[in-house]
C-alpha cells in the first residue's frame, strides 16, 4: 500500500512520527493509521493531568507495544480511545472515524482488554461470551455458540467452557478475556497488559496468539510494562512517562539508537581516560577502574592498541550493548516496573 | 486508490443501499490495487455509514442488526440468577403464608377487608397478598434488582465490556429498565398464581362478590386479579426507576439498594404527615391502593389512571436522570 492521500486532512505528523518500516504487514484496503490521537488529555476531577496531550499514531499492521511504568497514563489513554471515558481535550480516532462519536459502527471491528478482565462471576465461561457478543448489535445470532467455541478453543479453555468464572483463575480469566476479543474478526486489537496474571507458558502463548493476529491483518495496540515483551513482540512503541509520550518509533530505531559502549577495566584509569579522549571517543566517563566511552565509529581493534601504545595495562576490555531498559531509563527516569 | 482516500464529495461512489454482502460492489470496485490481497476495504474515512463492510469476514453481515439479543441476554441476566428465584420464591410463600395463618386461625378471625373474605372464598387470597406484598416484599425485591442493575456491571467491571461491545449505553439503558419491568410483573405473578393455587387448596372457591355488591363468575373474578397484578407491577415501575437512576450514580450496588429503599421510605414517611397533605397526591405510593377499585362494577378508573399517571411521571423522570448520568458517566470501574 502505498503512503497516500489519506494523510493530507489529517495534522502533519508529530515529531516521533511512525513511517510503517519494511517488517510491517499492512493489509491491503485498510487504513493507513487504525489509531490517532491528536492532543489527547484528560485531567481528573481531582486536578491531576493523567494523559497530557498525546499525539500517537499507530500504523496498520503493527504490533504496537505502548510501554510505561505503572501510572503513567497507559490505561487512562486506552479508556479513551475505546469511549469509555472523555477526553478534557483532543480527538481520537480509530479506524479512521472519530471517537467516541462513530463508536457503534467502529468497535464491532476492535477487540478490546482492559485493565484486567471482569467477568459475571456466576456465569460459565461460555455464558459470558455470549453475552458480550449479544451486546453487538452487528454480531450473527446463528453463529454466536460456534464462534464462541472457536473463541475458547483459540485461548486453550475449551475444557473450561462449561466451568463458572468463579472457579477460574486469574490465568484462565486473562485468556477468557482475550477469547472476548476473539469473537470475532476485528481490524484492531487494543490490549491492555494482555499477559498479566498468566504464568511463563501462558504468556508463551498469548504472544504466540498475538503474532498470529497480526499475521492475519490485525492491528495490535499492546500496553505493557514489560520490557521483555516489547523486545519480543513488538514493531512499534511508545514509551509513555507522567501521562506523556515521551518517544514513539519503530522497534528497529528505538534499538539502533541504542549505540554500544566501549568498557575498560584497567589499573590505571586516569590514563586510559587521557587516551580514550585522545584518540575521539565521546562521552568518556571514569568511575574507579572502569572507563567507559562511545567509540562512534572507530575500529575496536585499533582502540585496544592505542592502549597497549599507551601503556596502560588492561584487565578488560569490550563492547557493552545498553539494553533496552536502559533507553527506557533514560527516557523515562525510571524503571519498567516502577510504580508511581 | 482505495476508497479511505476519497474525500466526502465523491463518496456515493461506496455509500447506497450495497453494503448486505461481503463483496458488495463499491469497495471491491474501487479497491483496485487489493486485487492481489483479497480483503475489500473497508471505506471508513469520512464516514458514510453504509460502507462497513469488514475484510474477509463472511460470518459478519455488516446491514444486520441484531438488536434483540441485548434485551435477551439482559433478562438471562436477571433470571440467570439464583438470587432472583430466592426472591420469586419468597414471593410465592406470601399467599401461603397467609392462606395457613387465616386456616388454622379458624373463620371467623373478625379480620376486615379482603383478608376478612378469604375464608369465605379462596380467590381473596390473590388479591389479599398482593395488597399485602406492595407495601414492602413487592418494593424490596425491585430495589434489590434495580440497584444491582447498572451499580453491579460496574462492580464486576462487566460495564466496560458491555460498552466496548459496543452496547451503546442508551441501548444498554433501555434493555436494563425492560428486563426490570419484566421483573416487577413477574414478580405480580407469581403472586396471582400462588395465590390461586393456596385458595383453591385451602378455602372453598367460588363466584365472586365485588365491593359494589355484584357477584361475578369465578372466571370474571380472576381477570379481575389479573388486572390487579399488572396493576400491582405498573404501580412498581416508578421505584423502579428512581432504583435505575441511583445504580447509575454508584458502583457499589449495596449502596444503590440502600439508598433506593431509604427513598422509599422517606416518601412513605413524608405521606403519613399529615401538615404537608397538599403533597400527598404527587407521593410515589399515594396512588398504589387504587388497584382495589377494579374489584367494583364498573371499576373506578379515576384513580387507576392517575395512579397510572403518577408513576409514568417518576419513571420518566428518573429514567431521563439515568440516561443523562450513564451517557456522560466516565466508565473508570
Amino acid at each position: 500500500m502505498t503512503p497516500g492521500t489519506a494523510g493530507a486532512d489529517r495534522p502533519a505528523p508529530g515529531a516521533g512520527s511512525t513511517d510503517g518500516s519494511s517488517s510491517v504487514n499492512l493489509a491491503a484496503g485498510a487504513v493507513e493509521l487504525p489509531v490517532i490521537t491528536r492532543g489527547l488529555t484528560k485531567r481528573f476531577r481531582s486536578g491531576q493531568v493523567a494523559v497530557d496531550e498525546i499525539d500517537l499514531e499507530v500504523p496498520a499492521g503493527s504490533i504496537f507495544g505502548f510501554l510505561g511504568p505503572n501510572g503513567s497514563g497507559k490505561t487512562t489513554t486506552i479508556r479513551m480511545l475505546l469511549g469509555l471515558i472523555t477526553p478534557t481535550s483532543g480527538s481520537v480516532q480509530l479506524l479512521g472515524e472519530p471517537m467516541p462519536k462513530a463508536q457503534l459502527s467502529v468497535l464491532p471491528r476492535v477487540g478490546a482488554l482492559v485493565e484486567g478482565p471482569a467477568f459475571y462471576p456466576f456465569w460459565t465461561g461460555q455464558a459470558n461470551l455470549l453475552r458480550f457478543d449479544a451486546a453487538d448489535r452487528t454480531a450473527d445470532p446463528r453463529t454466536r455458540k460456534l464462534r464462541a467455541g472457536e473463541a475458547l478453543e483459540r485461548v486453550g479453555l475449551s475444557n473450561a467452557a462449561g466451568k463458572k468464572v468463579r472457579a477460574y483463575s486469574l490465568g484462565m480469566r486473562q485468556r477468557l478475556a482475550i477469547a472476548v476479543a476473539l469473537m470475532q474478526r476485528r481490524d484492531l486489537l487494543v490490549l491492555d497488559e494482555p499477559t498479566n496474571g498468566l504464568d511463563p507458558q501462558g504468556t508463551r502463548e498469548v504472544r504466540s496468539l498475538i503474532r498470529e493476529l497480526s499475521g492475519d491483518g490485525t492491528t495490535i495496540f499492546t500496553s505493557t510494562h514489560l520490557r521483555a515483551e516489547v523486545e519480543q513482540l513488538c514493531t512499534h512503541a511508545a514509551v509513555m512517562s507522567r501521562g506523556r509520550i515521551v518517544r514513539q518509533s519503530t522497534m528497529a530505531d528505538l534499538r539502533s539508537e541504542l549505540r554500544p559502549r566501549l568498557v575498560v577495566r584497567t589499573p590505571d584509569p586516569q590514563q586510559a581516560e587521557k587516551t580514550l579522549t585522545g584518540l575521539g571517543l565521546t562521552g568518556v566517563r571514569r568511575e574507579g577502574d572502569m572507563v567507559e566511552g562511545d567509540p562512534g565509529e572507530l575500529p575496536i581493534d585499533k582502540l585496544a592498541a592505542a592502549l597497549v601504545a599507551a601503556d596502560v595495562r588492561i584487565h578488560a576490555f569490550g563492547l557493552q550493548h545498553p539494553s533496552l531498559e536502559d533507553a527506557f531509563v533514560a527516557l523515562t527516569g525510571e524503571g519498567f516496573d516502577v510504580a508511581e | 486508490m482505495s476508497p479511505s482516500e476519497i474525500p466526502e464529495a465523491t463518496a456515493p461512489t461506496v455509500t447506497g443501499p450495497s453494503a448486505s454482502g461481503p463483496s458488495a460492489s463499491g469497495p471491491a470496485a474501487s479497491s483496485g490495487p487489493s486485487a492481489s490481497g483479497g480483503p475489500a476495504s473497508s471505506g471508513v474515512v469520512g464516514g458514510a455509514s453504509a460502507a462497513t463492510v469488514t475484510r474477509a469476514a463472511p460470518v459478519r453481515p455488516s446491514a444486520g442488526r441484531h438488536t434483540v439479543a441485548l434485551f435477551a441476554s439482559e433478562l438471562h441476566l436477571v433470571f440467570g440468577r439464583a438470587r432472583t428465584w430466592v426472591t420469586l420464591a419468597v414471593l410465592a410463600g406470601v399467599p401461603v403464608l397467609v392462606g395457613v395463618a387465616i386456616r388454622l386461625s379458624g373463620s371467623e378471625g373478625g379480620a376486615e377487608g379482603f383478608i376478612g373474605q378469604i375464608a369465605g372464598n379462596g380467590f381473596f387470597l390473590i388479591v389479599a397478598s398482593l395488597g399485602l406484598s406492595l407495601p414492602f416484599f413487592l418494593p424490596t425485591a425491585v430495589t434489590v434488582v434495580a440497584g444491582e442493575s447498572l451499580a453491579g456491571e460496574a462492580s464486576l467491571g462487566t460495564l466496560r465490556n458491555m460498552l466496548t461491545a459496543p452496547a451503546g449505553r442508551s441501548r444498554l439503558l433501555a434493555a436494563k429498565m425492560v428486563a426490570l419491568a419484566v421483573f416487577c410483573l413477574s414478580a405480580t405473578m407469581v403472586i396471582w398464581v400462588s395465590g390461586l393455587i393456596a385458595g383453591v387448596a385451602l378455602f372453598p372457591v367460588g363466584d365472586v362478590v365485588l365491593l359494589s355488591g355484584t357477584t361475578v363468575s369465578l372466571a370474571d373474578g380472576l381477570l379481575r386479579a389479573f388486572g390487579i397484578a399488572i396493576l400491582v407491577a405498573l404501580s412498581l415501575l416508578g421505584l423502579a426507576g428512581i432504583g435505575l437512576f441511583v445504580s447509575s450514580l454508584t458502583s457499589t450496588p449495596l449502596a444503590a439498594m440502600a439508598a433506593t429503599f431509604g427513598a422509599f421510605i422517606v416518601l412513605g414517611i413524608l405521606g403519613a404527615i399529615p401538615q404537608i397533605d397538599v403533597i400527598h397526591p404527587w407521593l410515589l405510593m399515594y396512588g398504589w391502593t387504587s388497584f382495589a377499585d377494579l374489584l367494583r362494577d364498573p371499576p373506578y378508573w379515576d384513580a387507576i389512571v392517575r395512579n397510572l399517571w403518577i408513576q409514568a411521571a417518576y419513571l420518566a423522570v428518573f429514567y431521563a436522570a439515568a440516561w443523562a448520568r450513564l451517557t456522560s458517566r466516565d466508565i473508570n470501574g
